[in-house]
């Protein structure tokens, strides 16, 4: 394994929210949350930088729709403060109502109002007062907003029910849009939809919002849609944000086991730690920033790990799982021979049973051994002394 | 998680005008505490343990030992030929079946008197009260059977049962809640009921609480009888929520539910049709049959302007403002039971289940005496009639608005703010919308209830007030039964459009 040459993994991109900046768009600070005796959030601080997306992930119950409605104005903050290009909106004994935030919001299912047709949703938030043309210009203005989520202008006389789920949103995006917000909150808006509408919805909303300018905050539960749709990915568990990073950051090189295997699938190890190379069962993996000496955790991606023509580390098929376009594979790691000499039982020898990924289902059957080779990094977590 | 659920803090003026009315939905309850504790122990054991009350006791108890299993054959039985057989018409069927609720007890009894004039004594009485009340075992039986899971049936002849043991063992099982809450309706409406009972000088609790209070203007010793009748309301009440137990009955599961499974009736379809031309005939047809003969013996002199034009007008204004008064009331607490959820709605609520539930002499009694010695000047105030008519019927209006605030989720509310709306805007322009066609038909029942609403308009309605119902029993107490058949004939045609929305209503809401 040590005699490969991994890949080095491309600097991280630092997202523009995380860095310091002058043009933070919202600013929340050390902001809790308690419903009655239980804690919801526990000291919240994030940063989401003016036309940034961020997307906010975590299990249900770890408190992001907490925040995000924090974030509307529909719900109180216990302590800490919330600030909407500088001006503080909540906390610290301000309060600035919903209404008056200027945030668009999109709920889950749409929330579209069942009682008014597509037109009159989208021309609901409108100050047609205001519109230059009075009524028939909120007409026009309509049409624009439904153009602009590539969705018919005949739509607008129909009423919601009459609308796909894919639709729905759309109109609801539109008709949140329709106020010029600056920020737009996101909670959970794709989740109702099947698997394959849900991605060309999520594509042509960030589409709309990214032509737009508009500041976006994503609440969600689903990884894989959080890590394509933001530039920042803020991950949360137990009511505290555990970290907040690039996409791609935070999926390789995630701050603990539990946001790894959060965020996808991962192969986690024992291994030993030797200055910035870790020994385990797969071999000598190099590790960037070490957390600690000695005896470690190794976290992999299963795409990082390669079935290779030859090599001394080995593993047993045990099953396999065919889904089309790639198997998984599930393997019993061999004891590797640089590893099995070794006297001090400092090393792990071998035995564990990890997840592979492969796009040629034929390659593996069960009881087959298989060559293995390690692509790039490792991430290396400092054993839980409970654990120890 | 609790941020996705509700707000567990809600608005400190609803949660005030809902606690405040709660307060004043427990003032029938205070109301025979506290008469039973001022009457002192000695006096109240000697008032209640006698053997006059020994009498009411064994004719309620009769009463409802006939009646309640008998309402729960008729109903449930009609209910399983029209919902689940291949009943030949069962689309009228199921309507009419539901009809005899449009017909106050108290015509049913004068039909029934017509008939048959030496009518009296309590199988008398059951026979009345059974053709009257089945519909509230049946409607919402029937409700409950149209919306059962036929796979959980089909699972069960897989397994090898036969259709009966399958109604047995499967079907009447997931009944329960149904019948349990259509029985504890029953119960209530037989201890509450005078009219019905009255006209065929049958005595129950409440015509003996109305003679008291009629003869004596007695206090203490019809308090002790309302007292002793308030208890039994409780057993029912406590019965009822035991018997229900913590069983779910609700569809599980996604997918399209499959259409009821109807079993042919083959050699059964005659008898099925001859038994439910009887039920509806001896409920239905026989009362109407009598109403419209009295009006054709009483010719034009019974359609006297002067005195039928004002009870209409009053039975409509009385009706209108209860059903307003009730709507208005029971918002507040709706808002809480549906937007707030939790211990403290769940009280408030009580409090106002467990006023209804009294007969409407205990609730009059209450407001006679308590306006009598607290605020004389509201006595015999139409202000006060109103008032209990609310307390009375709050639950009709309750439920309706709870269902139409669940149809108005509170994100469309979030919605509306976050589209820059005032709270109170968005909740007029959206929530008060969305819940206002459920909330006009709690308003509809309660109208309803008001319009055939007779011992506490008896009791608390100012002096020249005369209701279609109060001008009904006027007339059939002289036994003038000719001039009170218009009468009648109007409680029933105001009464039978809501009956069809009450029957509609209870199969949207079935298992919910």
């Amino acid at each position: 394994m040590t005699e490969q040459s991994p890949a080095r993994l491309p600097e991280p991109r630092i997202a523009p929210s995380v860095a310091p900046t002058t043009n933070s768009h919202l600013q929340i600070t050390d902001v809790t949350k308690n419903f009655g005796s239980q804690a919801v959030l526990k000291g919240v601080n994030l940063s989401v930088a003016k036309g940034g997306t961020t997307a906010i992930v975590g299990p249900s119950g770890s408190g992001k729709t907490t925040l995000l409605r924090l974030i509307a104005g529909f719900e109180h903050p216990a302590t800490g403060s919330i600030s909407l290009n500088g001006s503080k909106v909540a906390g610290d004994g301000v309060w600035l109502p919903a209404h008056k935030r200027q945030v668009g919001y999109v709920a889950q299912d749409g929330a579209l109002f069942p009682h008014l047709t597509v037109g009159q949703n989208i021309a609901f938030g409108l100050d047609t007062a205001k519109l230059a043309g009075g009524r028939r210009g909120a007409a026009g203005r309509i049409s624009e907003l439904l153009d602009m989520v590539s969705l018919d202008a005949s739509m607008a006389k129909r009423r919601p029910h009459q609308l796909s789920g894919g639709q729905q949103q759309r109109v609801a995006l539109a008709r949140a849009l329709a106020r010029e917000p600056e920020l737009m909150l996101l909670d959970e808006p794709f989740s109702a939809l099947d698997a394959g509408l849900r991605v060309a919805t999520r594509r042509a909303v960030a589409k709309v919002l990214n032509k737009a300018g508009v500041t976006t905050v994503l609440v969600t539960h689903d990884q894989a849609e959080a890590l394509s749709f933001a530039d920042q990915v803020a991950v949360m568990r137990g009511g505290k944000l555990a970290q907040i990073g690039n996409p791609f950051v935070v999926y390789t090189r995630p701050a603990d086991r539990a946001t790894a295997e959060f965020l996808g699938d991962a192969v986690i190890l024992d291994a030993w730690m030797e200055g910035s190379l870790a020994t385990c069962s797969l071999g000598g993996i190099p590790v960037r920033r070490p957390p600690a000496q000695g005896r470690v955790q190794l976290m992999l991606r299963p795409e990082q790990i390669r079935i290779a023509e030859d090599g001394p580390i080995r593993g047993v098929v045990v099953d396999t799982d065919y889904f089309g376009p790639e198997t998984t594979v599930r393997l019993k790691l061999s004891v590797p021979p640089e590893l099995a000499d070794r006297a001090d039982h400092r090393y792990p020898g071998g035995g564990e049973v990890i997840t592979i990924r492969h796009w040629n289902a034929p390659i593996a059957r069960p009881g087959m051994e298989l060559c293995l080779r390690v692509v790039g990094e490792a991430v290396a977590f400092p054993l839980d002394p409970a654990c120890d | 998680m609790a941020g996705k659920g509700n707000s567990p803090r809600p608005p400190l003026a609803v949660a005030l005008l809902a606690t405040l009315l709660a307060l004043f939905a427990l003032i029938p309850l205070g109301y025979v505490i506290y008469m039973t504790a001022v009457t002192g122990w000695d006096a109240s054991i000697e008032l209640i343990f006698r053997p006059r009350v020994g009498e009411l006791l064994v004719n309620t108890l009769l009463l409802m030992l006939i009646v309640v299993p008998a309402t729960l054959v008729a109903g449930v039985g009609g209910a399983w030929l029209v919902e689940r057989t291949k009943l030949q018409g069962h689309k009228w069927w199921a309507v009419l079946l539901a009809a005899p609720l449009a017909i106050p007890a108290f015509v049913n009894s004068y039909a029934w008197v017509s008939a048959i004039p030496s009518l009296e004594g309590v199988w008398s009485g059951a026979l009345i009260a059974t053709l009257s009340y089945f519909p509230l075992v049946y409607i919402p039986a029937a409700a409950t059977l149209s919306r059962l899971d036929p796979a959980i049936e089909q699972s069960a002849a897989s397994l090898g049962l036969g259709p009966w043991q399958v109604f047995f063992r499967v079907v009447l099982p997931q009944l329960r809640i149904a019948v349990t809450g259509g029985g504890l309706l029953v119960g209530l409406h037989l201890l509450a009921e005078y009219g019905a009972f009255a006209m065929i000088r049958f005595e129950t609790f409440t015509t003996a609480i109305m003679q008291q209070y009629a003869s004596t203007f007695n206090g203490t010793a019809g308090n002790m009888l309302a007292s002793v009748l308030v208890f039994f309301c409780l057993i029912l009440l406590v019965l009822e929520v035991r018997s229900r137990g913590t069983a779910r009955y609700a569809r599980i599961g996604s997918g399209a539910q499959s259409k009821p499974l109807r079993l042919p009736l083959h050699r059964y379809q005659v008898p099925a049709q001859l038994g439910l031309m009887a039920l509806t005939g001896l409920a239905f047809g026989l009362p109407l049959w009598f109403v419209i003969r009295w009006i054709v013996a009483g010719g034009a002199e019974i359609w006297d302007v002067d005195e039928f034009v004002p009870a209409l007008l009053q039975t409509l204004g009385l009706g209108l403002a209860g059903a307003v008064a009730a709507t208005v009331v029971a918002f507040p607490m709706a808002y809480l039971a549906v937007r707030h959820p939790g211990w403290f709605s769940k009280s408030l609520e009580l409090s106002n289940y467990v006023t209804s539930s009294m007969p409407g002499i205990v609730v009059g009694l209450a407001f006679v005496t308590v306006a009598i010695n607290v605020a004389p000047d509201i006595y015999q105030t139409t202000g006060l009639l109103v008032a209990a008519y609310v307390l009375l019927f709050i639950p009709r209006a309750l439920v309706n608005i709870r269902a139409g605030l669940a149809q108005a989720p509170k994100e469309l509310d979030e919605a509306a703010r976050a589209l820059g709306r005032s709270p109170f805007n968005a909740f007029l322009k959206i929530t008060l919308r969305l819940t206002a066609p459920a909330a006009a038909g709690g308003a509809a029942l309660v109208f309803l209830a008001v319009v055939t609403e007779l011992t506490a308009t008896l009791l608390l309605s100012p002096n020249g007030t005369r209701t279609l119902a109060s001008a009904f029993w006027s007339k059939s107490s002289e036994i003038d039964y000719a001039g009170a058949a218009p009468y009648a004939l109007l409680m029933i045609l105001l009464s039978a459009p809501m009956t069809y929305l009450l029957f509609q209503q209870s199969k949207k809401v079935a298992g919910q």
